[in-house]
């Protein structure tokens, strides 16, 4: 997994590449933490993303809970067809906004 | 063309990629199309890490991994010798609650169940067992 920050805070984007796995999920929230920080919205751009586990849609659901509390938002751009049925057998697209 | 392993490996999340590649290896020489590949990677992570963060409370353990596959559907056997458990009886989460009423987690053994066309549990002898069957 590799990321680039492509459009800095208040209205950072992120783009990822790769998988979102038990491994790969909270490193890149770990990392990406000082710049969610300074966050109001949050794009995630994943159309590198051929890969997405439970642990990848526990970030996903604590990003969202995180901006949604502090009242901006949380957007997921350019989802892939596997990751796409991942996040409609969970439920996931009804709490989540898609670009 | 057919494919039958049995690999074993220490049960400890650092060895997931691993255990990945080397059933991505498998299912490709059986033939088995792209995106079943990638819903049998997702089940097969969320129960091997299942295994390393719970089955041995902590203690170093193996998890033994036979996959059997072919053109039309894969069997994944997963056996380790942690403490009794069933994850089957988990409970669903509810996937149709608000973002903020949504548990963090929770979604591991609901995935695989949902991906899988089959999942068994049986606990023999000192093993827990564990089998998923994939048709594509």
């Amino acid at each position: 997994m590799t990321y680039e920050i492509t459009s800095p805070p208040p209205d950072l984007t992120v783009t990822v590449q790769g998988r979102l796995d038990t491994l790969t999920s909270p490193k890149l929230e770990s990392e990406l933490e000082p710049s969610i920080a300074q966050a109001k919205n949050l794009v995630l751009d994943v159309t590198g993303v051929d890969y997405l586990s439970s642990a990848g849609l526990r970030l996903l659901l604590t990003l969202q809970k995180r901006f949604k509390r502090e009242g901006g938002s949380f957007k997921l751009r350019g989802i892939q067809p596997g990751v796409m049925e991942i996040l409609r057998m969970t439920g996931f697209l009804k709490i989540l906004s898609v670009e | 063309m057919n494919v039958a392993v049995t690999l074993q490996f220490s049960a400890e999340t650092k060895n997931l990629p691993n255990v990945l590649e080397q059933l991505d290896t498998q299912l490709l020489a059986a033939g088995c199309p792209e995106d079943a590949r990638m819903q049998l990677a997702v089940a097969v992570e969320e129960i091997f890490v299942n295994i390393a963060n719970y089955a041995y409370e902590g203690k170093l353990g193996s998890a033994t991994i036979n996959i059997k596959a072919d053109a039309h559907k894969a069997t994944v056997s997963f056996a380790d010798s942690g403490f009794p458990y069933d994850p089957l009886k988990k409970e669903d989460p509810n996937i149709e609650q608000a973002a903020e009423d949504r548990p963090i987690g929770g979604l591991g053994i609901f995935l695989v169940k949902e991906m899988c066309d089959e999942v068994h549990y049986e606990r023999r002898g000192d093993m827990n067992l564990l089998t998923i069957v994939k048709k594509y």
